[in-house]
């Protein structure tokens, strides 16, 4: 029990998948203009990392292992993850339209999240068990959705400061991702 | 105006520049940057998949039907991002060790399939080869020129292909090395700050 809460807090905070092993950064930059289009985007990859991370681990376990086609790997996976996508999206779209009408556009972008196609193959390099990756990639998206909700709100301030012309947009945001990236460093030695 | 194979070629080196112009794919950008050689590699690595992927998917752009193209894109592309993961475990074995996941993940580049869907669903092999060869080269220029920056204050070392011997101590032993540049918030920052160099050097 130990063990994975460490996981978790390190997966949250040391080694954040966004500031801090660069993964998932167009979603990043592309949805954090606004609080609520990032809080979206954040449910959405929580929902769907965990549930990626479940699968891809079982696939690569119960299938690419078993039969000795590993080096599928990729191609498996990112088919597992695109269908997942699409399979969720048309459940939700059925059951709970609420929640479906909150996520919207967000869903179809996950397919091509590098966070997601990542966290799944860090599971399976780390050779970590099924608990382990179950709460690894928990950890991973709610520390996704952590910097992604915290950057959004830096963001919104940014708007308001004057800032110089070929400063402006991406680049001011690349260099507040960085100065937040500073501050999770901190982290680091934590566990 | 149909623009001539020589401006489809040039385009992707200035115009459409890859991690600056079109702000697509900077998570490999960000995270492989440490040193020119891994920038190098990465870059010739996507270059080879976004080359095989907008040649054979501007050659069956007429078979394949448009409701399930995005599928059949993404199978085409992690087929050669397969290719090349063989290939480098062969030929390139440290290299490959230390791009590690950042190799499979080509296949979640959005450049590769950005290109696939604007544009070599819409043109034929030989301008889709050469708009793959021209984003690519752009690509990995970009790539080789933010590591320089951080590999070069981070370390004071620029480390061109590490094979052919082509290691430079630049800024000789006295140097104090800024190690900033060589962790997650430096690569953040430089990249802001090249974007803002190329948006006040560039035209807009």
């Amino acid at each position: 029990m130990g063990d994975l809460f460490v996981l978790v807090v390190s997966c949250i905070l040391i080694n954040n998948i966004l500031l801090a092993q660069y993964l998932g950064n167009c979603p990043f930059l592309g949805t954090s203009k606004k609080m609520e289009t990032a809080i979206g985007m954040a449910m959405a990859v929580v929902f769907v990392l965990v549930m990626a991370g479940v699968i891809t681990w079982m696939t690569n376990t119960f299938f690419l292992v078993k039969f000795d086609l590993e080096y599928l790997r990729t191609v498996a996976f990112i088919l597992v993850i695109a269908s997942l996508v699409q399979f969720v999206e048309m459940f939700l779209k059925k059951s709970i339209p609420a929640l479906y009408a909150g996520l919207g556009i967000f869903l179809p972008l996950i397919t091509t999240n590098c966070a997601v196609m990542g966290v799944c193959l860090i599971n399976v390099n780390e050779e970590y068990t099924f608990m382990q990756a179950l709460v690894a990639s928990f950890g991973y998206a709610v520390g996704f959705g952590l910097a992604l909700i915290l950057f959004a709100g830096v963001r919104e301030k940014t708007l308001l400061a004057r800032v110089p012309r070929p400063l402006q947009d991406t680049s001011i945001a690349l260099v507040t991702a960085g100065i937040l990236s500073l501050t999770f460093m901190a982290f680091k030695g934590m566990v | 105006m149909a623009k001539s194979l020589t401006q489809e070629f040039v385009k992707g080196l200035w115009d459409e520049v890859p991690p600056f112009r079109l702000v697509l794919g900077l998570c490999p950008v960000l995270a492989v940057t440490k040193s020119v050689e891994n920038g190098i590699g990465m870059g010739v690595a996507t270059t080879f998949v976004l080359v095989g992927s907008n040649v054979l998917v501007s050659a069956l752009r007429k078979l394949i039907p448009a409701k399930v193209r995005i599928a059949c894109y993404i199978v085409i592309i992690a087929t050669f991002v397969t290719v090349v993961e063989l290939l480098m475990q062969a030929f390139q074995y440290e290299l490959y060790l230390k791009l590690g996941i950042f190799i499979p993940l080509i296949v979640v580049n959005c450049i590769v399939l950005g290109r696939a869907e604007a544009f070599a669903s819409k043109n034929g092999p030989v301008r889709s080869l050469l708009d793959g060869l021209g984003i690519g080269l752009g690509f990995t220029c970009s790539l080789a020129a933010l590591a320089s920056v951080r590999e070069l204050l981070g370390t004071g070392y620029l480390t061109i292909w590490k094979d052919w011997g082509l290691v430079y101590h630049i800024f000789g032993s006295a140097y104090k090395p800024f190690s900033f540049m060589i962790e997650a918030p430096g690569a953040f920052m430089a990249l802001g700050l090249m974007l803002c160099l190329m948006n006040l050097v560039g035209k807009k």
